[in-house]
């Protein structure tokens, strides 16, 4: 009995870290999603140049996991706005299908440089040694890394709640999210307001990619295949809802943890059917504002 | 009633009448696909690949171009069609028009029961169901392999001779012919679809989904009617595809493509019924010439046509002939 539940316990564990990785990556897609209805499918890849700025900065330039960060998501968010103003830019007045097809063009055009540049291998960035190894709470095996990485999402995670809650950047985004019009009229510029969270949206999905190799490795087809996760975190979480795509992500993760576990050949099996559910009985998202 | 708005409503009716009228192109768009068979007789199975690639990206242009649905799994239905010819053949009935026709039932009875899913949706929310109803169905595909042969494809199948007479050569003559009649045939009904009150009701609804039942327009309805002809369309490509190369592969119900045929689509143009004509002989002839290049080229050039498409085109290459035409109409005009 007591087996089954430290199972179950250190299951959950790893299901939290993982949906915490989940929630830095498709934090940023939320509010572009929220903001300026930018359906962007390339988003994934940001997380993915982001993660592979790390690896060349680790393979390269002789950097540490942690020092190889700052320089992924500066250089992350440098592409991103790059990107913001030559290309996005342009999608702003047209259709969704428009942004749709191009956002998946611009996805496809990042995995084959990737692919290109850096080889079709998986990678996963070296853990340095202090992170390394496991310990036991109450009879659960708990890895340091995980630890370490519900400590950091964690505190973005807080960080970013103080900004849009606590700050007048803050204030102006929600008003943004709320009503782009009322917040024009306002005097509010949303398109600025849209291209900063943007580029720093990009940063965080840096931040997740580098920090989650242990579980999602670097490959070139990374945009694509995590993609489908973090659209379900944004879609059950509710557009433009940071909380209810924290709390989506966390249940995400531990639900695919636990499918994983008691349905190893199941593949995505358990997810898709109970995101199915979820978006017959709520089309707008879990947490969503009716 | 009055003169004036019977005058008007005759108006009215004519003018949806010339819409509906065969254009000069269209004969010489079909005349094409006929010399296509005398000019380039070791093509053919190309021609025949690109000819189904076509009709299935006519079926996304039903529900894309016309309902404004945005669909990434459409080769849910187009699987369906194929896995159920492939199955009826291989497990004794082989002949080509009834297996057709079952491949268009059950993806119809598929997309059926989808629509109720997919008319309650919108956004993002529509790309994850129905990329997740495909992946879903992938998956079972995959692991049933004693049934659909898994990863392998379906293997083994012989399908019987077209009308008793015409046998399947190795030529891809009878192939060709026989895919060509029939998507003649579906593009006929799709025309007529598109062209009646209930493709104006859809053109409504891909304009503004809110003021059309302000009018009294059963959106709901119309979606889900236009979901089940556009997945029976999508079935029969499939059925089509898998009788003229004997075989079913995994892939055709890969997400690969889905988005290969909405490429295709977008490159030719939504909403104009040839746009998936022109935009799947592009796609495929393309990808045929760079059949020896590394994948993840492809991927490159795939992403860079969407790109290119979506921000210097207002509609595809159709859309594209059709402003290049009005263009040199007004010149035209402004000298004489």
């Amino acid at each position: 009995m007591a087996d089954i539940l430290t199972t179950w316990a250190a299951l959950t564990f790893n299901g939290i870290s993982f949906g915490m990785i989940l929630f830095l990556i498709s934090s940023g897609l939320t509010v572009t999603l929220g903001v300026m209805r930018l359906v962007n499918l390339a988003h994934c890849g940001f997380a993915m140049i982001g993660g592979y700025i790390a690896m060349a900065a680790v393979d390269y330039l002789g950097f540490g996991l942690l020092a190889s960060v700052p320089v992924a998501v500066v250089g992350t968010m440098i592409i991103a706005a790059v990107i913001e103003r030559t290309l996005f830019q342009w999608t702003y007045g047209i259709s969704e299908l428009g942004q749709i097809l191009m956002t998946i063009g611009l996805a496809f055009v990042m995995v084959a440089l990737c692919n290109i540049l850096f080889g079709p291998l998986l990678h996963a960035l070296p853990v340095p040694d202090w992170l390394t190894g496991n310990f036991t709470v109450a009879g659960v095996v708990v890895s340091v890394y995980r630890c370490f990485l519900v400590v950091v999402s964690g505190l973005i995670a807080i960080g970013i709640w103080y900004v849009v809650e606590r700050t007048d950047f803050g204030a102006r985004l929600r008003a943004s999210v709320d009503n782009p019009r009322m917040a024009r009229c306002a005097g509010i510029n949303v398109r600025r307001i849209f291209s900063f969270t943007f580029t720093a949206g990009c940063g965080l999905a840096a931040v997740g990619g580098v920090l989650g190799t242990q579980m999602l490795p670097i490959e070139p087809f990374y945009a694509l295949n995590y993609l489908i996760l973090v659209l379900i975190v944004v879609a059950t979480g509710g557009l433009g809802s940071l909380k209810g795509s924290f709390a989506a992500a966390l249940i995400i993760g531990v639900i695919d943890t636990y499918g994983r576990y008691i349905l190893p050949a199941g593949g995505g099996f358990v997810m898709y059917a109970i995101v199915l559910v979820v978006l017959l009985a709520r089309p707008q998202g879990l947490f969503a504002r009716a | 009633m009055t003169a004036e708005t019977q005058a008007a409503n005759a108006a009215a009716v004519a003018d949806f009448r010339a819409r509906a009228r065969w254009q000069w192109y269209e004969p010489i768009f079909w005349l094409g696909a006929i010399a296509w068979y005398f000019l380039f007789p070791t093509y053919l199975p190309l021609g025949t690949q690109v000819l189904c690639s076509a009709l299935f990206a006519l079926s996304l242009d039903l529900i894309l171009g016309y309902g404004g649905i945005v669909s990434l799994g459409h080769t849910t239905f187009f699987g369906i069609g194929a896995y159920t010819a492939g199955l009826l053949a291989k497990y004794g009935w082989g002949e080509p028009i009834t297996c057709l026709l079952a491949g268009g039932v059950t993806a119809a009875i598929a997309g059926w029961i989808c629509s109720f899913v997919i008319v309650r949706v919108q956004g993002v929310a529509l790309l994850l169901v129905t990329l997740g109803i495909n992946l879903v169905l992938y998956e079972i595909a995959n692991k049933a392999y004693t049934i659909t042969g898994g990863a392998d494809g379906l293997q083994g199948i012989v399908f019987w001779k077209v009308f008793g007479v015409f046998d399947y050569d190795i030529e891809g003559r009878v192939a060709y012919i026989y895919t060509l009649a029939v998507v003649f045939l579906l593009f006929l009904v799709a025309r007529r679809i598109v062209y009646s009150p209930f493709g104006l009701a859809l053109k409504g609804m891909r304009e503004n989904w809110k003021r059309m039942p302000a009018l009294g327009a059963a959106l709901r309805h119309h979606g889900a009617l236009i979901f089940v002809l556009s997945a029976a369309i999508a079935g029969l490509a499939g059925a089509l595809l898998a009788e003229s190369v004997q075989f079913v592969a995994l892939d055709s119900l890969g997400v690969q493509r889905s988005v290969d045929v909405l490429t295709m689509l977008i490159v030719g143009g939504t909403g104009v019924l040839y746009g998936s004509f022109v935009g799947a002989t592009v796609y495929m002839v393309v990808r045929d010439q760079l059949a020896d290049l590394n994948p993840a080229y492809w991927y490159f050039w795939i992403g860079l046509m969407l790109v290119v498409v979506v921000l210097f085109t207002r509609n595809g290459v159709v859309g594209a002939l059709s402003d290049a035409a009005a263009w040199f109409q007004r010149r035209g005009r402004a000298q004489s």
